[in-house]
């Protein structure tokens, strides 16, 4: 029979880890576009646009994540399409991750004072023009803190698309302790990885926010 | 499309959608009730304890925050068995709910205490209040009434992930669908239905607590 060291578990997780850090980085960049876009329709004070946005992020928000991997993963099925997890696992984590992203980014860009909308219009701005050189590079200084703080929900997040069958850092925990029946060892591990992937982030996000404070 | 969605289907499995219904539920306000406990007394014991146990709260809230909640789950129901403390599905998912909301609620709890003016604090003492009835009268409810929103937020943040104590085979509302879909390969129908109630359950939460918060913090 085939004998895990420790050293063999260690680097089979770390491999693994590679694809969380992979699917994180996806779902945090193909989402950050979704949502910028979301954001202009939820600003844009369209009627239509802004239902469209409600809607979607009450879904996104108000379901657990664990169903939207579901959802995709069995309802694109349905269209005669083969599913891979990772298709799945990519597209929910990155309509999740957009949803949380445009609402955070819609309080920063409502903390904008009222008269920098009236301002800009007066000067002949489009809707389009006001976003793009006056709100949002002052939304955006506001943003980073929260949005550096949500990338660590992103990639907790990704440890569902286990249950799928994507092979990830839990996957292969959970592979690995199959295999060697020692999971006091592999959990603690991976737990372990997870928080070095994530508390500097964390910490990252508490800085920067501690900053924008002085600043004020 | 050539699929015709079925709902019809599900019908005969009502009773198991209810349990689980109910599992969920009765889980969110347990682990409610109990975390935000636990969530009182380490923002009180890093604010006002000594500093020894600040710091073990500090890595406990730090652990939890920065590891996802199936790990968590996992290491509860697998990994301490190793170690002899073997736990039932239906155990270790509440405990490790009670862990998860615990770490979160400290560190909400402990802003609402820091924003309290230190004003208030001496004023309470000097009125020859114990330390308790500050903590109790002076500090917590001035911060809860702060950090109220925040809390229950995070409170449906909460039962919303508790879909993954299914994996771990607790009762719950995700486990009922996986069980239905086993049995039935209507997959996509029955994980919309409990999408749904999902969503249903998440807005119930948020207005429910929104009046329980009017009721409890009447202005004055």
């Amino acid at each position: 029979m085939l004998q895990f060291s420790f050293w063999d578990i260690l680097s089979n997780l770390l491999v693994a880890t590679q694809w969380t850090i992979v699917l994180s980085l996806i779902a945090f960049f193909c989402g950050g576009i979704v949502g910028l876009i979301l954001l202009f329709m939820r600003t844009s004070r369209i009627a239509p646009l802004e239902w469209f946005t409600r809607i979607y992020i009450e879904f996104f928000q108000g379901t657990p994540l664990l169903m939207q991997l579901f959802l995709f993963f069995f309802g694109i099925a349905l269209f005669g399409v083969e599913v891979s997890p990772w298709a799945a696992a990519t597209l929910a984590l990155t309509f999740w991750t957009s949803a949380f992203l445009t609402e955070i980014w819609r309080g920063c860009v409502e903390s904008i004072p009222k008269g920098q909308w009236e301002a800009s219009s007066s000067l002949a701005l489009s809707y389009i023009e006001q976003m793009r050189y006056v709100i949002l590079p002052q939304a955006s200084r506001i943003a980073v803190a929260p949005t550096v703080g949500f990338s660590v929900q992103v990639i907790k997040g990704t440890a569902l698309a286990s249950i799928i069958g994507f092979v990830e850092l839990t996957k292969a925990g959970t592979m690995l302790n199959n295999a060697t029946f020692r999971p006091f060892l592999v959990y603690s591990l991976v737990a372990l990885i997870y928080f070095c992937l994530c508390f500097p982030l964390s910490w990252w996000a508490k800085k920067i926010e501690g900053r924008l404070n002085v600043a004020r | 499309m050539s699929y015709k969605l079925q709902f019809a289907e599900l019908l005969p499995y009502w009773n198991v959608l209810l349990y689980g219904l109910v599992f969920t539920i009765v889980l969110t306000i347990v682990s409610t009730v109990a975390g935000v406990a636990v969530g009182t007394a380490g923002a009180a014991a890093r604010t006002f304890g000594p500093a020894w146990l600040g710091r073990i709260v500090a890595v406990y809230v730090e652990l939890i925050r920065n590891t996802p909640f199936i790990v968590q789950l996992f290491f509860i129901f697998f990994g301490l068995p190793a170690l002899g403390l073997k736990l039932s599905e239906t155990t270790a998912a509440f405990l490790a709910m009670v862990i998860n909301l615990g770490a979160y609620s400290t560190e909400i709890i402990r802003a609402g205490i820091e924003a309290v003016p230190k004003g208030h604090i001496e004023a309470g003492l000097s009125l020859a209040m114990t330390k308790w009835e500050v903590l109790r009268h002076v500090v917590l409810n001035q911060a809860f009434r702060k950090i109220y929103p925040a809390l229950s937020s995070q409170i449906i943040i909460v039962m919303l992930g508790s879909a993954v104590v299914s994996q771990i085979s607790a009762e719950d509302l995700t486990y009922a669908a996986n069980f239905i879909a086993s049995r039935n390969f209507r997959n996509f129908e029955v994980y919309l239905l409990v999408a749904v109630a999902y969503l249903v359950l998440a807005m119930l939460t948020r207005s429910a607590l929104r009046a329980l918060g009017r009721v409890i913090f009447k202005a004055r």
